[in-house]
């Protein structure tokens, strides 16, 4: 019959440009397009990459697509247009876990990325507990290229020494050592705007939960409105009594210097704030400052994590993975982190690379319990995200631990949290 | 002329040709314009109405084919009554407020800086330029510069350590006070307030103005709004079943101060070209009859400034409902003493992926703005006609 000699046609079309593809693969030309809101400090860190990959391929021409500000919250409503508008970039940065699961996978825009792992032996030299977090039932959906802390707590160690106090280990330590601070006329523990308090709310909740029941707080096990979760709440609120009452209006950097400048004694924040004092304060890692586990969360790493992911349709496939492929290598992460001031994702990394804080945070990465972080989205949708923020908010001004109880169980299961 | 016209059939013919191939022409020449608000406005309008009667933005939100279905005024109804939309209803709250404190000490300083500035002997343009400059800038400019001065540690607060006074305690952006609080369920009742308000204010200028069938009229509105509110049916309805205090925040003096600093350099000038407009003749002959300096703005130049108040509320106001830059810039996404409804709007869509509430946020706000300016445009058209 006609119409399947026609058939015939295009099928041997069809595998010779299969053919023609699978060749070209093996050296990628065109461009690629990289989406991220990685500029000013953290620029740096990335054009590095640039240009790593525009050496191995020559051929292909790099699009350095950034969107600044806010955290990102500008750049994911561009990248939510482009993708609605059927105009996906070859790659975007976004946090691992749920901000890329509950947003692109659960919308089938990403593309499984199980075979590349074992292609490239990722399984082995990615920690368990970070591969959990990275996949669902139905594969592995982003490749991290970087590692931050969450649960830090920062001090200056000659002023501490010069009030009298020690690091706490606790919150009950903290709150006895905090009257003293206070009487001196120091704030115990800055605080700056929205994402920062439910930060610090995450690193409190860990310590009264257990990484176990935090973690049972993300897929549905343990209810918002149970006696333990109220207790966080509780403990928040007594916490927040003893930090600035400007905090809304400071940003991170801005609640770190009050540490650095002697206004107060303590600041929880994720290790940015490392790179930050080493580089941007030149103040040295262990003399000129000081760090530790958030109080009641030694052995446990909150982590979150900058990934980056195949989107479905994106215009040149070969060459994000040539991309994605150099992110999990070990001679890529360990260009990038140094300079981003966080630690590579892999066992392997190279530690004399890194200076001395980063160089605990690693040791600590690959022996401590991994959970993941709140505020950066990892363990939450964006619409929980969203709505918690709101919570909080609600919370910093009315102090009602079972009204933001019952108010986060019903967000969570607005969004769907751990359906 | 038209003694030629009516007595020559062919000419008219020509005429009437003439007139519709103008037509024609006319017609051509609004199409493209016509087709292109049609899409770009009025099209996105009505995709956004249907849009906020979905429940997009539930799970997979981001799919290629949502699988969208039809809920009626289910968002709206969430909005104004469900538990975890309080910061819509603070957003509200916020914009009414701001609105009102914006509108009102912009013209009021942009008045004074007018009379002021009038009064010069020299150096008016470098003042008016001067008045009028900030406007050129952007609102996130503006926003981003109060923010470092309105710092609770740092600015204005250190201003009265120059003098040796003790320095400011005022929390500006960041304060958590509310005054003026009310019940959320009790909305209606205060509704009916200000529109009791507004009429008696309406049947006072008509006093004054001898209009006594238009006084009849608004007086028994009047009568019957506080026949109502006397009557207690509106604090019966229950919107919520709980108690929500809303209320003025005193966050918002700081984002006033910002924004009034911004846009009074425009009302001054409005005023300045309305006064330079009224003739000196009435000003004169106000003077021979004995008036004072302050007489004659009282009851010479005030009065005949009133169009450029009507127009200057209107562009005030609508600036006002739909303010987001610079809060945005000042206080950032998730502070909610200043949050407004266009930034609860942008989140809701962009950040919770919940595009159907955010779309009804949008007409919420449309239909607000829709309201100051659809009364201004009916009576300028009619104005125009007479």
């Amino acid at each position: 019959m006609k119409t399947s000699r026609w058939l015939k046609l295009i099928g041997l079309c069809g595998v010779v440009v299969l053919l023609f593809a699978t060749v070209t693969s093996a050296a990628p030309q065109g461009e690629l397009e990289i989406f991220s809101w990685w500029a000013g400090d953290e620029g740096p860190a990335l054009e590095a990459l640039i240009a790593m990959y525009e050496e191995k391929y020559p051929d292909v021409t790099v699009i350095n697509a950034t969107v600044t500000g806010g955290a990102g919250v500008n750049a994911k409503a561009v990248l939510k247009t482009r993708m609605l508008g059927g105009d996906p970039p070859d790659t975007f940065q976004v946090h691992a876990g749920q901000e890329l699961i509950g947003t692109w996978v659960v919308a089938n825009r990403m593309e499984d990325l199980t075979w590349l792992y074992e292609e490239e032996g990722w399984m082995e030299v990615f920690p368990a507990d970070l591969l959990d977090l990275l996949s669902t039932d139905e594969g592995i959906w982003s490749v991290p290229v970087n590692i931050h802390r969450s649960n830090v707590l920062y001090y200056i160690p000659d002023n501490l020494a010069r009030w009298g106090v020690e690091v706490p280990k606790t919150w009950d330590e903290f709150l006895e050592i905090a009257p003293k601070l206070e009487a001196q006329g120091i704030i115990p523990l800055s605080l700056g705007e929205n994402w920062t308090a439910i930060h610090l709310w995450e690193c409190v909740a860990l310590s009264v939960l257990g990484p176990e029941k935090y973690g049972q707080l993300w897929d549905g096990a343990l209810s918002w409105k149970s006696p333990e979760v109220i207790e966080v709440w509780e403990l928040f609120g007594k916490i927040l009594e003893y930090t600035n009452p400007d905090a809304p209006s400071l940003s991170w950097q801005q609640a770190t210097d009050m540490v650095v400048n002697g206004q107060a004694a303590f600041n929880i924040m994720g290790d940015w704030a490392s790179g930050y004092m080493t580089t941007t304060l030149k103040l040295e890692p262990v003399t000129g400052y000081g760090w530790a586990p958030a109080p009641g969360t030694e052995g446990v790493f909150i982590m979150l994590s900058d990934s980056f992911g195949l989107p479905v349709g994106c215009r040149n496939r070969e060459n994000a993975i040539a991309w994605l492929r150099m992110l999990g290598s070990l001679e890529g992460q360990d260009t990038f982190n140094p300079l981003k001031g966080s630690i590579a994702p892999r066992i392997d990394s190279d530690l004399s690379k890194y200076n001395a804080y980063l160089q605990s945070a690693a040791n600590d990465w690959r022996t401590n319990k991994i959970v993941g972080s709140l505020a950066h989205g990892v363990v939450a949708n964006e619409r929980f995200m969203n709505d918690f923020a709101t919570v909080m908010d609600i919370f910093l001004a009315s102090k009602n631990a079972e009204a933001a109880a019952n108010a986060a169980e019903a967000v969570a299961i607005q969004s769907g949290i751990g359906r | 002329m038209t003694a030629g016209l009516t007595g020559n059939p062919p000419e008219r013919t020509v005429k009437d040709m003439q007139s519709r191939r103008d037509q024609v022409m006319a017609a051509v020449i609004i199409l493209p314009s016509v087709i292109l608000l049609g899409i770009f406005v009025y099209g996105f309008i009505a995709q956004t109405v249907r849009v906020s009667m979905t429940d997009w933005g539930q799970e997979a939100a981001m799919v290629i084919n949502p699988k969208i279905t039809y809920v009626g005024m289910a968002n709206y109804r969430e909005l104004f009554t469900g538990f975890l939309n309080m910061r819509f209803r603070q957003d509200l709250t916020n914009m009414f407020f701001f609105t009102l404190l914006f509108v009102g000490f912009s013209l009021l300083v942009g008045l004074l800086l007018a009379v002021l500035i009038e009064q010069l002997v020299w150096g008016e343009t470098f003042f008016r330029t001067v008045f009028l400059y900030p406007m050129s800038l952007s609102f996130v400019v503006t926003g981003t510069i109060w923010r470092w001065l309105l710092q609770p540690r740092g600015g204005i607060n250190a201003l009265p350590t120059l003098v040796g006074l003790p320095a400011g305690k005022f929390l500006w952006l960041t304060s958590r006070e509310q005054t003026l609080t009310f019940d959320w369920s009790h909305i209606f009742h205060y509704l009916c307030l200000g529109v009791l308000i507004v009429s008696a204010a309406a049947a006072f200028s008509s006093w004054t103005g001898g209009d006594r069938r238009k006084l009849r009229a608004r007086l028994a509105i009047c009568a019957v709004l506080i026949g109502i509110l006397a009557s207690g049916i509106l604090t019966r309805i229950k919107l919520l079943p709980f108690a929500e205090a809303h209320g003025f925040n005193k966050a918002l003096w700081g984002v006033v101060i910002a924004a009034v600093w911004q846009m009074s350099g425009y009302t001054m000038a409005l005023y300045l070209a309305g006064l330079r407009t009224i003739p000196d003749e009435l000003r004169e002959a106000a003077r021979v009859d004995g008036a004072s300096k302050f007489q004659v703005y009282r009851y010479v130049d005030f009065p005949l400034l009133g169009p450029i108040t009507v127009s200057a509320v209107v562009i005030l106001g609508h600036i006002a409902l739909k303010i987001f830059d610079l809060i945005f810039a000042m206080a950032g996404p998730d502070h909610y003493p200043t949050s407004v409804p266009a930034i609860t709007m942008f989140l809701k869509t962009f950040r919770g992926n919940e595009l159907a509430v955010g779309s009804a946020i949008g007409v919420i706000l449309l239909i607000l703005v829709s309201l100051l300016i659809i009364p201004y445009l009916v009576t300028s058209f009619r104005a125009e006609e007479r």
